[in-house]
């Protein structure tokens, strides 16, 4: 565990002295067949240094050439970040010697990126909508993944001898920068997290990434910086790096909001420099001092040609786009007319595809966020897994529903009779049949119990006759007991009522 | 010397196609001749013997058993220790890559093999091509065959010695400034640099990618046609790759006949700074052409003069970038610092110091210098500049006529060691060579006869993707002057076979 060494403020105090200034560069892996330059293809997980071709391995005498699908997702990443379009730009090689990388240089965009001045407006969960600014979107390479061996740590510091996999050199990226976020006071954190949780959604949705934090997919460093209340012009920023689950990315904010401040009232100046967070510890650590003067002798990438769009390219792409998920959410809320706490519980859920499809398979809105957000999500937990792989499908609710609709069972038996079908035990039918487990629908035997029970609680009894309908709750319940749960509920309401004489 | 190696490729094509002499013959015959002068010449840094007798094998046959043959089949080829190659090592010239065996074949050997040429082995060069002289090769120089005193030219000093002492009748180079025209000058072969993106370059180790390619080096004007039309075409592995179709070569080269071809004469390729005889032979084929019924015009090209200088800026920028691979991460030498701490940083810093000649070093930190932040501009930038100006001084001059001419290199082969210790001497040798790769234009080198006993080129450009020109142009002025000299110029040359006693020499 790495020590806290940096005095912080509390944040409180920091937001009543200080105005933060954010800014954030995603790195987004794009999903394509093959890696951003070579052939080789682009997988997760593989052995060691067997996804390359010999441009990945940076062979002598090798030339990349760009994958024109890594382009066309760049594109459409940039259309969802409203951004304009380059109609024509080049590559650019970023030079510094480092292991993980097997030219020794990145091949990046620097003058020139694909995709330009763009926004997305970000909506905080009181709904609140606050529009971050895209400075650029860009292309370039992935770098290979360095494994240190021998220390304690897993860090390079104490390690005595470090291997590389050149899997992951290549495969594309997308860097999205940010302009300077300024104006979100005490909501920077959650402001950050909003930001990358959206950047995250729009790639998954529009197809382009798996977009899995825990792999690498979607990786934020994070810009903070603080100017005193009143002024206007930017401080000192630090640049915390790979800070890689939503949660961190708002607490690493917050502690960075709190450490500069820190700094800034012992009348000392925060170092421009890169910092490492650790999850452990809730604080991050410096990394190496960064200056504006890092010089990478930036120049065009003379192995290849410009790439240039067409407006018909573009359009073509923009026709592919899906809905941004932000409206989709807004039209669905709508369409379903559940409440704002409703929906919210139903997106966190991550169960709000497979509402939109058990109600196309013919639920109401009502039905089918009862059975995701209760019945399926109680057993996601139990098994601890998504609701959606627990393993019932849309149609399997709807045929559920319609036996509880037809009277032919109730909620509860409808959870035994899933417990069956997910057992192999057959169709919903089926399973009722082999357990019997249909309602009693004869009155008969319901009667019976009623009076057992209206007998047994004669004071509630007089209660109801007395015109405190609502107290028949107690009678009902003693007849499921009775019944063991085979009775329609709102039959034996309707029939205590009849029986003492009174209106329900 | 068995005659076989005296002849021609195109001729050996002929002889292979009636069945007159086999392919393994004719290799044998080469390979031989290696043996007998290359411990002179030292044009070759690996002998392929064994899978060069095994394709001609293959090759006679093929041809026994009447299958349809690529026109080159069985004629041997030698190949620039440039290009990387399945089955043979590949040096570069220089220790950091010794004993590195590529697991990939560049395009070009891709399109030998199915050529089905027999690769004779690599040849010597510079270390990664940097050189006018190949006295950079990491593995000793190679000698010029006119005297052995005297240096072959560079940074294709081997493939050029190779064709010249009649070890190859073909050989492959690679050309970034200059590097396969100077040294056909100096030993009066013929050169070709094709239009950039004419040949693939992939598998070409890259010294400075927007200035380099590879090319076909030879005897005759035709035999570099023929080769040409083998390894030329587009290659989806190299994106500067054109599209454009070849185009018959060898027709053009078979054309003979320059009336009315307008010949623009250079004003800033020639006299200060050209030997007197340089000029003499070039005055000399000007006068044979205008006789043959081309059109003499003047061109001028002033920003010619800022081309040296800009060249010399954006080649090491270039391979700065390029040569930083070579860090013995991955492949190759690795050297491990003698004392202290052994950091990755220190691995790479030792195996580069102890892998890197001093022309090596010197083109890094000079390219690593003119792309720093603060000089990019003024350096790097104004270079780019530069280079716009050279190529509309290309665009005005070829308004004017269809191909340019000027001598190739300023000089004739000078004594090994003469500018080992005088880079920017060394530099000025490639003066007429650099404007073609700053734009792109092609260019060929063909013998223009002596002076003081020692071959002078002519070189001829032509418009980018017009190398038919090159070969029209140069066949009519090699037609000439064999007429005039009474044999190929290299009929001239020593006997290499009596110079065993001059290995001593130097």
């Amino acid at each position: 565990m790495t020590a806290v060494t940096d005095e912080i403020l509390s944040f409180d105090e920091a937001m009543e002295k200080y105005d933060p200034v954010l800014g954030f560069e995603v790195h987004v892996e794009l999903n394509t067949k093959t890696k951003m330059f070579s052939a080789a293809p682009n997988v997760f997980g593989d052995e060691p240094n067997t996804a390359v071709s010999p441009v990945d391995l940076g062979l002598p005498g090798v030339l990349p050439v760009v994958n024109k699908a890594a382009v066309e997702y760049s594109i459409m990443i940039g259309l969802a970040l409203n951004c304009k379009i380059a109609e024509s730009c080049f590559f650019a090689r970023k030079n510094y010697f480092y292991p993980d990388t097997p030219k020794n240089f990145q091949t990046s965009q620097y003058e020139d990126p694909i995709c330009y001045d763009g926004y997305l407006d970000i909506e905080l969960e009181d709904g609140e909508v606050f529009r971050v600014e895209i400075e650029r979107a860009h292309m370039e390479e992935d770098a290979g993944k360095l494994t240190h061996m021998g220390g304690a740590t897993g860090r390079i510091q104490g390690a005595e001898y470090s291997l590389v996999d050149y899997n992951r050199a290549g495969v594309p990226l997308v860097e999205i920068v940010t302009k300077p976020i300024v104006g979100a006071g005490s909501r920077a954190p959650e402001l950050a997290r909003a930001y990358v949780a959206a950047i995250r959604e729009i790639v998954k949705n529009l197809g382009v990434s798996d977009a899995r934090m825990e792999r690498g997919n979607v990786r934020c460093d994070a810009n903070v910086s603080l100017m005193p209340k009143g002024t206007t012009e930017f401080g000192i920023r630090s640049e915390t790096k790979n800070v890689n689950s939503l949660r961190s990315v708002e607490r690493a904010v917050r502690f960075e909001i709190q450490r500069h401040a820190a700094v800034l009232d012992a009348g000392q100046k925060v170092t421009q420099e890169t910092r490492h967070w650790h999850e452990d510890t809730r604080s991050t650590t410096s990394g190496r001092p960064k200056s504006d003067a890092d010089d990478y002798r930036y120049f065009p990438e003379p192995d290849l040609v410009p790439v240039v769009t067409t407006p018909e390219w573009i359009e073509e792409l923009r026709g592919r786009l899906p809905e941004p998920p932000a409206e989709r959410r807004k039209r669905l809320k709508a369409a379903w007319g559940y409440s704002d706490a409703e929906f919210r519980d139903v997106v966190n859920a991550g169960v709000m595809d497979a509402i939109e499809d058990t109600i196309a398979a013919g639920a109401s809105a009502a039905v089918a966020r009862k059975w995701w957000m209760g019945e399926i999500s109680r057993r996601a937990k139990e098994a601890e897994v998504d609701p959606v792989d627990v393993g019932v499908s849309p149609e399997l609710i709807v045929e559920l529903d319609k036996l509880v609709q037809a009277g032919k069972i109730n909620d509860k038996l409808a959870r035994q009779v899933l417990d069956g079908v997910l057992a192999g035990e057959g169709t919903p039918e089926e399973v009722i049949e082999k357990r019997g487990l249909a309602v009693v629908s004869d009155d008969g035997p319901l009667l019976e119990a009623i009076d057992a029970a209206l007998a047994a609680q004669p004071d509630v009894a007089e209660k109801i006759r007395g015109g405190k309908v609502q107290a028949a709750g107690a009678i009902v319940g003693g007849v499921m007991k009775a019944t063991r749960g085979q009775a329609d509920a709102g039959r034996v309401r309707e029939l205590i009522f009849e029986r003492l004489g009174v209106q329900g | 010397m068995s005659e076989l190696t005296r002849h021609s490729a195109a001729r050996l094509a002929e002889m292979l196609a009636a069945k007159d002499v086999s392919s393994v013959e004719v290799t044998q015959a080469h390979l031989d001749r290696i043996a007998e002068v290359d411990g002179n010449v030292n044009a070759f840094l690996h002998v392929n013997t064994e899978e060069a007798l095994a394709v001609a094998a293959d090759v006679d046959k093929a041809r026994a058993a009447g299958e349809e043959l690529p026109v080159l089949a069985g004629v041997p080829i030698a190949i620039k220790d440039l290009i990387v190659t399945v089955g043979q090592p590949t040096t570069a010239g220089s220790r950091i890559l010794e004993g590195w065996m590529s697991p990939y074949d560049a395009t070009v050997i891709k399109k030998i093999r199915a050529a089905k040429m027999p690769m004779l082995g690599k040849t010597n060069l510079d270390e990664f091509a940097m050189g006018s002289s190949t006295e950079h090769s990491a593995y000793g120089p190679t000698r010029n065959p006119w005297d052995l005193g005297r240096i072959p030219g560079g940074s294709g000093g081997g493939s050029a010695a190779a064709v010249a002492a009649f070890e190859a009748p073909l050989a492959l180079g690679t050309d970034t400034g200059g590097s396969i025209r100077q040294p056909a000058s100096v030993t009066g072969s013929v050169g070709v640099k094709p239009t950039y993106g004419g040949v693939s370059r992939y598998g070409a180790i890259a010294m400075a990618s927007s200035l380099d390619q590879i090319g076909p080096v030879s005897r005759t004007v035709l035999d570099s046609a023929l080769l040409h039309e083998v390894i030329g075409g587009h290659d989806p592995h190299d994106s500067t790759s054109l599209t454009d179709p070849v185009g018959s070569l060898a027709e053009a080269a078979r054309t003979g006949d320059v009336r009315g071809l307008r010949i623009g004469v250079v004003r800033e390729l020639q006299g200060e700074g050209y030997d007197a005889g340089v000029q003499a032979r070039f005055d000399e084929s000007l006068e044979l052409l205008r006789g043959a019924g081309a059109e003499i015009v003047e061109v001028s090209c002033p920003n010619f003069r800022y081309a040296l200088g800009a060249y010399y800026l954006i080649m090491p920028s270039e391979a700065s970038s390029n040569l930083a691979k070579f860090d013995g991460v991955r492949y190759g030498q690795r050297v491990l610092p003698a004392d202290g701490p052994m950091t990755i940083e220190r691995v790479m810093g030792a195996t580069r110091a102890a892998g890197f000649g001093d022309e090596v070093k010197r083109r890094i930190i000079l390219g690593t210098y003119a792309l720093s932040a603060g000089y990019y501009d003024a350096y790097y930038g104004s270079a780019q500049k530069v280079r716009t100006l050279v190529q509309r001084d290309f665009d005005a001059a070829f308004a004017k006529a269809d191909v340019l001419i000027s001598p190739t290199a300023p000089t004739t082969a000078f004594k090994l060691g003469e500018k080992l210790d005088d880079p920017l001497a060394m530099y000025l040798n490639d003066v007429a060579t650099i404007p073609a790769n700053l734009a792109g234009v092609p260019g060929i080198s063909v013998p223009g006869g002596l002076a003081d006993g020692l071959p002078v080129g002519i070189q001829f450009l032509a418009p980018a993707r017009e190398d038919a020109r090159l070969y029209r142009a140069g066949h009519v002025l090699e037609s000439l002057l064999e007429e005039k000299w009474g044999g190929p110029l290299l009929a001239q040359a020593p006997d290499l076979a009596a110079a065993e006693t001059m290995s001593g020499a130097n």
